[in-house]
């Protein structure tokens, strides 16, 4: 079985700039959609708005949560705590709604779904002095009471962000330095330029369908990005060695028989990861849906920029032999019949 | 050519079985089990609570699977969660008749089931991280005011008795704020003071005032030394909560200082969070204060006179009332380590070694009061508990004991207490996130499918594609898989969802290298080489391919590592080890296994890759 019967090599470089001006313009459609829209954090960033209900009788988590979320307050989290009467909602704040408006939302579409209605109650509070709360009553019954109400405040969230971000900066110079060494800082630029992007694009994927932004998601960005740069080290690698090869070739043909010849390990790799992406954006529920996803639209798109971009602007950076082959007058490739000559 | 020596076969082989050994107690799950634990810091329990705790289960008509002491607390191991919850019920109903006064605690827990042989082995299952196996996570702050403001009254304290060694007179000392201020009645007083401070206390700057009639110096903490109260006041917490949570006997509890200020408690595994909250919010700060025993306090004692002014009355351990004085001489802060050991008489005391300034505090005071109580008390909650009250023997220096009445249980008792008993700060609870294990069952349960299915896939397209090499690829995933999870329970590294997702990436990027390699030899067949010259360059050729594009998301993985927290740090610590297995794996485990298929066979003509396409061919060659 041989899926890639190639004959001859495709010229990728020759359509180079239209493949760069396709990576330019959705890179900037991206970057626009993060400026306009944002991202939709989630509540481990924004924090929240925590709510406690117990219920007289085991609560119906299922039913709790269509409840809850047919209020449109965005992803919630309901799971029980502590007993199986006791459930916890997670609700993300919002900026239009004070919390003790948020919580008496979810409170009332509670015990609505309880079939009961939200009555206010005069008692008598702690110091003897009357005091009103929301009772929700179906009938003589108490079907559930609000137990507590928190806010869980963003201050966790901010160092997370900029953890993030400074785990990306080690991540872009640290894989600068390392392919400047082992390759030439011109392919160096041309990978973190491409694979960059590709990070772009995600989050602008992300900002445009308001998706859920967690922390899995961050770490599939990051882990995107090492991929990716994967991808183009290994076409890299293949240049060095095409030039080293067949000295006859210009830089534009040696680029174009070095993807010709990995294509069809690319397509295979990408696949086969792309199968278990896939096995875990069907199977591995709702926590690993948009990590899946982020990891799928990371997948795709790295095959375009390495394949297309980092190789290109590689070219354009004017990547010649004598950069990569800094050596060659002590190699000798054992593979080439005139190894050794001497004109 | 391809031949490898006997000794990589021999660590191959020892790999896979190390993988198998540490792998295996994942597979035994976990068993509901219910904990009880002191919960007052002066009640103990120790191995001889077990058959009582066997008896209340046995009377609740409760069989349990065991129930054995682990060195902080009394487990019992349950076949189903019903009898867990039967079983708590009863428990807190026997061993804590007060709901309000709770002696003991009694916690929902989880155990592994795996057998002792693989224990006995430090084969330990995969920590479990959070939104796996459920638990409790707290966010505490730590209040740095009130650090530095426990910080002046002790440098009042200080500075009342420097000037009172000097003789130098004044006015009144008195804390507003975090500043301490002086009033005295003549500038040549102050200004001896000045420089006597300015001396002794290096930490503090000064300013001198008039107010009305008389001569003010007012003393602040250097901004530096202000941070370092803070540091050490937060490093101080941390140390104590780790000394509370131990007691809870929580496995694997997970204590960080997270920013400046913030504490983060994690107890995994603990259902029941009330009782943890419980725990951590038990703030118990150390006082030492002397005993007061005129007639009047006498009195106040036996209860037949009214507690004398400047006077508090407190209960010792053993139910004997005492009435202390109420000025502080010594808090928990100035107790740099408190031992159990035996003093001149062969008696169990507790040796306490406390710091400089403690040193000079207990040596004035000691000197002045040799034959009197001084009474170590321990507050809780607001409530206060004296733990001893010793009869100081003689002048007491940095290190000094506390003895009599002791047994040696109490003696180390006391000891814990004192080492555990000190916050520089108070604490509060800001967040905190639980989660029930059932979404942890389901997460788990859903995340291993996953990678299961992804597996099966890659395997059949593999073993079609690339005919043996392919099967060969895919017991390399098989064995890097292995080793993955091997080492990360040997590693008692953290697994979360994010991790599970780290294991599909992981795979899915082993997958990689083997491509690599596979459609390397083919394209060396392609070329025309010889069986063996093929494979031999095309695993050569591939590695300098693997090494770099591996090292590439290494430096990705270690990136997240180091500025990651929480989930993303799990991703990150599977992500980086499941590079490393893979290479491992990739290159030398299917090296091994090809070497040992093809090897030997001299005249290898062909190699079952798959389809070898020639271009140029008129009809597609046969492999």
């Amino acid at each position: 079985m041989e899926f890639f019967r190639i004959r001859r090599d495709i010229p990728f470089m020759r359509h180079a700039l239209v493949f760069n001006v396709i990576s330019a313009l959705t890179f900037l459609a991206a970057v626009f959609f993060l400026a306009t829209r944002g991202l939709h954090y989630s509540i481990e960033f924004t924090g929240g708005n925590v709510i406690e209900a117990a219920y007289a009788q085991s609560a119906d988590i299922a039913k709790v949560r269509a409840a809850v979320e047919g209020l449109g307050l965005g992803d919630v989290v309901v799971q029980n705590f502590g007993s199986s009467r006791d459930v916890m909602i997670r609700v993300p704040l919002r900026a239009d709604l004070k919390q003790g408006d948020l919580t008496t939302r979810v409170f009332d579409a509670l015990c609505k779904a309880e079939g009961g209605a939200v009555k206010a109650q005069e008692g008598a509070a702690a110091q003897g002095q009357s005091a009103s709360r929301q009772v929700c009553a179906a009938g003589a019954v108490e079907p559930l009471r609000l137990s507590s109400s928190e806010v869980v405040g963003p201050q966790v969230g901010k160092e997370l962000a900029q953890d993030g971000a400074k785990a990306l900066a080690f991540v872009v110079i640290g894989i600068m330095i390392y392919l400047a060494i082992r390759f030439e800082w011109k392919f160096s630029v041309a990978a973190i330029v491409a694979n960059l992007h590709d990070v772009v694009i995600i989050l602008g994927f992300f900002a445009f369908f308001q998706w859920e932004f967690s922390l899995s998601v961050l770490a599939a960005v990051l882990a995107v990005l090492g991929y990716s740069v994967n991808e183009s080290v290994v076409i890299f690698d293949r240049i060095r060695e095409s030039f080293r090869r067949y000295r006859k070739m210009t830089t534009q043909e040696t680029i174009d028989h070095a993807i010709t010849s990995t294509i069809s390990r690319t397509i295979i790799t990408h696949g086969s990861t792309q199968m278990m992406v896939l096995s875990m954006l069907i199977f591995g529920g709702q926590t690993l849906h948009f990590f899946a996803i982020a990891l799928t639209i990371g997948i795709l798109f790295g095959i375009y920029s390495s394949v297309f971009v980092a190789a290109a602007i590689a070219m354009w950076l004017g990547v010649k032999r004598d950069d990569l082959i800094r050596a060659s007058a002590r190699e000798h490739d054992p593979e080439d019949p005139n190894a050794g000559a001497v004109v | 050519m391809n031949r490898y020596p006997v000794w990589k076969y021999a660590l191959l082989v020892v790999a896979l079985l190390v993988g198998i050994v540490y792998t295996l107690p994942n597979f035994f799950g976990e068993a509901p089990a219910v904990q009880v634990s002191s919960g007052k810091a002066t009640l103990k329990v120790d191995a001889s609570f077990v058959p009582s705790v066997e008896q209340i289960l046995v009377k609740a008509g409760l069989k349990p699977d065991f129930v054995e002491f682990d060195g902080n607390s009394v487990k019992a191991r349950f076949a189903d969660l019903d009898s867990q919850r039967k079983a708590q019920d009863a428990l807190i109903a026997a061993l804590n008749p007060d709901p309000n006064d709770a002696g003991y605690i009694v916690a929902l827990n989880l155990l592994s089931r795996s057998p002792r042989w693989l224990t006995a082995l430090h084969a330990l299952p995969m920590y479990l991280g959070l939104d796996l196996r459920g638990g409790v996570h707290f966010l505490m702050q730590v209040d740095m005011k009130a650090a530095l403001t426990k910080k002046a009254d002790s440098l009042a304290g200080d500075i009342r008795t420097l000037l009172r060694d000097k003789d130098i007179r004044h006015a009144g000392i008195s804390r507003d704020g975090d500043d301490v201020s002086i009033r005295f009645r003549d500038a040549a007083a102050r200004t001896a003071a000045r420089t006597l401070l300015l001396d002794q206390l290096p930490d503090l700057q000064w300013k001198e005032e008039a107010e009305g009639s008389d001569f003010m110096l007012t003393g602040s903490l250097k901004p530096d030394a202000a941070k370092r109260v803070q540091s050490a006041a937060i490093t101080q917490n941390i140390t104590t909560l780790h000394n509370r949570v131990n007691e809870l006997g929580v496995a694997e509890p997970v204590i960080q200082q997270q920013g400046a200020d913030r504490v983060v408690v994690e107890l995994p595994g603990v259902q029941d969070t009330a009782k943890a909250k419980d725990i951590i919010g038990r703030t118990a700060t150390l006082e030492m204060r002397m005993v007061d025993d005129s007639a009047e306090a006498r009195a106040a004692e036996t209860g037949s006179g009214p507690v004398p002014f400047g006077d508090e009355r407190y209960v010792e351990r053993r139910g004997t009332p005492i009435v202390v004085k109420r000025q502080v001489i010594l808090t928990g802060e100035s107790l740099t380590d408190a031992q159990p050991g035996f003093d001149e008489n062969h008696q169990p005391a507790v040796h306490l070694t406390v710091d400089a300034k403690g040193t000079r505090i207990m040596r004035d005071i000691s000197r002045d009061n040799v034959g009197k109580r001084m009474a170590i008390l321990l507050f809780e909650k607001g409530k206060g508990e004296v733990v001893t009250a010793p009869v100081i023997r003689s002048e007491l220096g940095s290190r000094f004991q506390i003895s009599g009445s002791m047994t040696t249980t109490e003696a180390n008792d006391t000891a814990l207490l004192l080492r555990a008993g000190s916050l520089a700060a108070p604490m509060e609870i800001i967040e905190e996130r639980t989660i029930g294990p059932s979404l942890g069952a389901e997460n788990i349960a859903k995340g291993f499918h996953s990678v299961m299915y992804g597996f099966a896939a890659i395997a059949v397209f593999m073993c079609a594609y690339y005919l043996l090499f392919g099967m060969i690829s895919t017991m390399a995933l098989a064995f890097n898989l292995l080793l993955l999870v091997a080492v990360l329970s040997m590693l008692q590294a953290t697994l979360t969802l994010p991790g599970i997702a780290a294991v599909a990436l992981a795979l899915g990027m082993a997958i990689d290298a083997n491509v690599l390699i596979n459609e390397r030899v083919r394209e060396e067949l392609r070329g025309g080489a010889s069986a063996q010259a093929a494979i031999n360059t095309g695993y050569e050729r591939a590695f300098a391919t693997i090494l770099d594009s591996n090292v590439t998301t290494l430096i990705a993985g270690l990136a997240l590592l180091a500025f990651g927290s929480g989930p993303v740090r799990g991703f990150a610590i599977v992500h980086c080890l499941g590079i490393m297995t893979s290479m491992f794996s990739a290159v030398m485990f299917s090296r091994g296994l090809v070497n040992l298929w093809y090897g030997r066979q001299k005249r290898l003509k062909s190699v079952s890759i798959g389809q070898v396409w020639k271009p140029g061919a008129s009809a597609p060659a046969k492999a």
